[in-house]
């Protein structure tokens, strides 16, 4: 079973989605909720059996699919992916655990199980094409969660999302088509495995017209700084299940794609491109983040703010070296944590009051003291405190890019600090000072089934946090993994020296000591 | 004193003309029986065309045994030519057909399944679709599309409609002239090189090097206008809106996809060696039909406020995103359009088959046209299932993965790749993504939309029966699961156009 446990872990909830029609609608959460937790326990599992000394890839499996086009049904995990899978099972736990009433509760549980399915697959698939099929399939369950349960511009916002998403997917699919060519004149044979594209040495020219067709695809989807439009939309139009999935797991489709396509398929162009990307990245984060100082609906500040901490997460997989790239991955892991648990924290309030206008709320810290307290340590993570979840991330992401550049990094790291001021002046209009509003007096504290879902982010908030080492190991390895190889196939000599070689370095720490001995 | 022919009898071959004799005996059966007992019922009819399609489709399997073991047939004093394409195109023409005929056994009585004339005509069709594309001699080809576009035009009539009375005469005048133009083509070509069969105008026109090639091109003008009318290309696509609105739903979608395939073998049979021998303007002139009736008719689509109309848009774009298949003319491209063909034919005959089961004989007070958009909004909350099978079908025509069309997007813009056409391959992409946004409007409908007051669902399967369920049944596992069957697929379509040479 533990051969594969990948495809079970990618098959069994569209499966039990499946089943999921005949059971009656009163049932459904108790099996929605059941469902997810067996995926966690499986995910879990996954974990444990993971062998975290270990660089490559683990629990492989292989299936022809199309062998006569070289499409391969290839999956396997490293320590990149594997933590991203176990966070959008987690989530897609807490999220049918925590949903509140639902009008067609049915159809939102059904479609979040295909959605999981989807994102399981997305980040376990080793073969372009069938990473495509999840990519885009992740749109179809998303568009009709926005469109069916969103708000009142629900229609356009969720066309919107999958236009855009869908046009940067098809520029993308031409790029991998022409990947798959490209090794076909090198080797005689069509090819979709990333790992076969991974041998593939390219010419830089060619390398730079791929990257841009893959940049496409995978900044729309980010979304970076001149794509990031269908965001804000999406996210205050969709239910608060819908933004927590949006936020926490499927932005980081496009981050992960980077790591696991761009940089070792591309490493010249990845470096060609380090600071162009960079100054899109570090425009994305202050650009975002004095746009989310200007919001008075709170899911608008908490939407902005997620936009602009994906800006860090690019800043520091262009870093090119471990350090940025393990700390952008476990960012990842982070702002899903984190974001996801602000937009449940939204959620919580939107159900009392219907509104999301902090105008309207203040003084809640008296009323709700702990929902209080969850929002600030949330909070306090959002913005980057030391000893919570996202300040390693952060910390790791821009010393990796400070290697690079000083001067971008110092620019990053201000508008963290442009990131600190308005959250905490959204926290100060909503939670301090008089209970103003008539309406907000005897609101009822977070209940049981709320916290189900935040006191389990909260206290994978603290204990990452505080000691980051079981995630940052096997991270870690895949890392060095991935920036050797990119060092090896790097041609350009610009390329050679902002990709840092980790042999030399490993022989040279070998011989000292053996000299020491 | 003139001498004897001798002809023997095995030199003639023919078992070439066996699958095309098929629906012929059936037709002339069908009329026979009408001759003796009138008033029978369409479920006769429909078995009977059924089991001759049946035993034509059988037919087909010999000659394709025989073709892979000896390679290219002639026959019939070498005018019919059995290649890998004929015989290709003619699984896609009789296949279609099978999944098109139970259409006939709906629940509400339309006027022209009640004459046995319907379906000797079809089958009259089906026969001359088998010989245009069964042969490269341009006169067999004339006679095949005549036969097929005449009975054509009298089964959209059928339908016995207003609309369907100007459906069939715009069709009948603008495939009036479209035969016009291909018989000048055909007359030009002859005139050159002495020959009406493909294979000798190519080898007359290579051995002296086009010379004459301002005649040539006059030729290929006259040739090019008529295939766009037969297919559909913008500027000559004006009729395709019209007549698919006119025809009944169940035709339209049989229109989209058996006549198109057929012509779409000949222009590969005429264009391909033009194109490879260098006619630059040619290459030009079909680059610039490809890219304009693919996005045209896309963004016409986009405005569109009835299904039916959209659908008819959305094939006139599809018949240009595989018409660069013909541009790119390599191996590759060339399966690739079957490959496309296939697929599509299911997904189409699927989405069409959904409209005909919804067909209303009287239309509500708010509903301006029969299939109009409104008509499907909240279809999820009245007939789950059914929308979501339509849903299915548009996601399928939108190219999203894993559903049928997306295996024949990919595999022709990728053909696009590696034929060297790099930038038709980002047009194909970028136009599949522009219509991703009409067949999205219509599940933003039946998906997110609340149902129009006074709807009760039933008028989605108010035409359903087991046969038509059925069909669509099976159209909507062949779209899901068609990843299965696609790599045996791929590599006999591959085999078959490989050994006939293109």
């Amino acid at each position: 079973m533990l051969n594969h446990i990948l495809s079970i872990l990618i098959f069994f909830p569209a499966l039990a989605a499946m089943l999921g029609f005949i059971i009656h609608k009163d049932s459904i959460r108790a099996y929605g909720v059941a469902i997810a937790a067996i995926e966690f326990a499986l995910s879990l599992w996954l974990w444990f059996s993971f062998d975290s000394s270990a660089s490559g890839m683990q629990f492989m499996e292989n299936l022809p699919l199309v062998p006569a086009f070289g499409i391969n049904y290839i999956l396997g995990v490293d320590g990149i992916s594997l933590f991203i899978i176990i966070l959008a099972s987690f989530f897609t736990m807490i999220g049918i655990a925590s949903l509140t009433d639902t009008k067609n509760e049915k159809n939102m549980i059904v479609t979040l199980l295909f959605l999981q399915m989807t994102m399981a697959g997305v980040f376990a698939a080793l073969d372009g094409i069938v990473f495509y099929i999840f990519w885009e399939l992740s749109l179809v369950p998303m568009l009709y969660i926005i469109g069916a349960w969103g708000g009142p511009l629900r229609i356009y916002a969720s066309v919107k999302f999958f236009l855009y998403t869908f046009t940067g997917s098809l520029v993308m699919l031409v790029g991998m088509l022409f990947m798959a060519y490209f090794y076909y004149q090198a080797t005689g044979a069509w090819s979709f495995a990333i790992l076969d594209w991974y041998r593939l040495i390219l010419p830089e020219s060619f390398q730079l017209w791929l990257f841009a067709a893959f940049f496409i695809g995978f900044a729309i989807k980010v979304p970076m700084f001149p794509f990031h439009t269908w965001l804000p939309y999406a996210h205050g139009q969709a239910p608060t299940i819908g933004s927590v999935i949006l936020a926490a797991i499927l932005l980081k489709m496009g981050t992960y794609a980077f790591i696991r396509f761009s940089l070792p398929m591309f490493p010249d162009a990845s470096v060609f491109f380090m600071f162009p990307i960079a100054v899109l990245a570090i425009i994305m984060v202050i650009y975002t983040a004095m746009v989310a100082y200007a919001q008075e609906d709170v899911k608008q500040v908490v939407a902005y703010s997620s936009v602009s901490h994906m800006g860090i997460i690019i800043l520091g997989t262009f870093a090119l070296n471990v350090e940025g790239i393990t700390g952008s991955i476990f960012l990842m892991i982070a702002h899903g944590v984190v974001s996801g648990a602000l937009f449940l924290l939204v959620g919580v309030i939107y159900d009392r009051r219907h509104t999301k206008m902090m105008s309207e709320f203040g003084g809640l810290a008296h009323v709700m003291p702990r929902y209080a307290t969850i929002f600030g340590l949330m909070l306090m993570a959002s913005v980057g405190m030391p000893l919570t979840i996202n300040f390693v991330g952060e910390f790791l992401s821009l010393l990796g890019f400070y290697k690079q550049s000083h001067i971008l990094t110092l620019l990053a790291g201000t508008a963290i600090i442009v990131g600190a001021i308005y959250m905490l002046a959204a926290y100060k209009k909503m939670f301090f000072g008089e209970v103003t509003n008539e309406k907000n007096k005897n609101l009822p504290d977070v209940s049981k089934r709320e916290l189900l879902a935040l006191i389990p982010l909260s206290i994978i908030t603290i204990w990452l946090g505080i000691y980051p080492k079981p995630i940052l190991a096997p991270i870690n390895n895949s890392v060095e993994s991935i920036v050797q190889l990119m060092h090896d196939k790097s041609i350009t000599n610009e390329a050679k020296t902002r990709i840092p070689n980790l042999v030399k370095g490993a022989e040279i720490a070998k011989t000292s000591e053996q000299g020491a001995h | 004193m003139i001498e004897p022919v001798n002809v023997s009898l095995a030199s003639l071959n023919l078992m070439t003309l066996a699958p095309m004799l098929i629906p012929i005996v059936g037709a002339l059966l069908i009329l026979v029986i009408d001759i003796f007992k009138v008033g029978l019922d369409k479920t006769l009819y429909v078995s009977i065309s059924l089991l001759f399609l049946l035993m034509d489709f059988s037919a087909l399997l010999g000659s394709a045994g025989v073709f892979t073991q000896d390679g290219i047939m002639m026959g019939v004093f070498n005018v019919m030519l059995i290649d890998g394409l004929a015989i290709l195109s003619q699984f896609i023409i009789v296949g279609a057909s099978m999944l098109f005929i139970p259409l006939a056994l709906t629940h509400k009585r339309f006027h022209e399944f009640s004459y046995p004339e319907f379906f000797a005509l079809f089958l009259f069709m089906i026969a001359g679709f088998q010989f245009m594309v069964a042969t490269d001699n341009l006169i067999l080809v004339f006679v095949g599309l005549e036969t097929s576009s005449l009975a054509l035009y009298t089964l959209v009539a059928m339908h016995n409609r207003d609309k369907s009375f100007e459906a069939a005469v715009k069709y009948f005048t603008m495939g009036a002239l479209a035969a016009g133009f291909f018989s000048f083509g055909a007359m030009i070509f002859y005139a050159l090189t002495g020959s009406v069969e493909i294979s000798q105008i190519a080898a007359v026109l290579a051995a002296n090097k086009y010379v004459d090639i301002a005649y040539v091109l006059v030729g290929v003008v006259f040739m090019l206008a008529s295939f766009g009318f037969k297919l559909s290309l913008v500027p000559f696509h004006t009729w395709a809106p019209d007549v698919y609105e006119g025809a009944s739903a169940s035709m339209a979608g049989f229109m989209s996809i058996v006549p198109k395939i057929a012509a779409f073998v000949v222009a590969m049979r005429l264009f391909e060696f033009l194109i490879h021998s260098g006619v630059v303007w040619l290459e030009i002139v079909l680059y610039s039909f490809v890219i304009l009736t693919m996005t045209a008719a896309n963004i016409w689509a986009l405005v569109q406020t009835d299904v039916k109309r959209m659908l008819a848009y959305s094939s006139v774009s599809h018949a240009g995103f595989v018409m660069a298949a013909i541009l790119i003319g390599t191996t590759q491209s060339n399966s690739a359009l079957f490959l496309y063909w296939i697929l599509f034919s299911f997904t189409n005959l699927g989405s069409f088959s959904m409209l005909w089961i919804s067909r209303q004989k009287h239309l509500p007070l708010h509903q301006m046209s029969d299939h109009s958009y409104d008509k499907f909004a909240g279809m999820v909350q009245t007939s789950p299932v059914a929308a979501s099978i339509m849903g299915l079908f548009m996601l399928s025509l939108a190219g999203v993965p894993p559903f049928a069309l997306f295996w024949g997007k990919l595999y022709l813009i990728s053909s696009a790749v590696t034929g060297g056409y790099t930038i038709l391959a980002f047009i194909m992409a970028l136009n599949s993504a522009i219509a991703g946004y009409y067949y999205l409007k219509l599940i933003v409908y039946m998906f997110m939309k609340e149902p129009v007051m006074g709807n009760d669902g039933h008028v989605y399967v108010s035409n359903a029966t087991i046969a038509l369920k059925s069909i669509i049944g099976f159209a909507a596992i062949g779209t899901i699961f068609a990843f299965v069957a696609l790599n045996p697929l791929l590599e006999l379509i591959t085999a078959f156009v490989y050994n006939s040479g293109y």
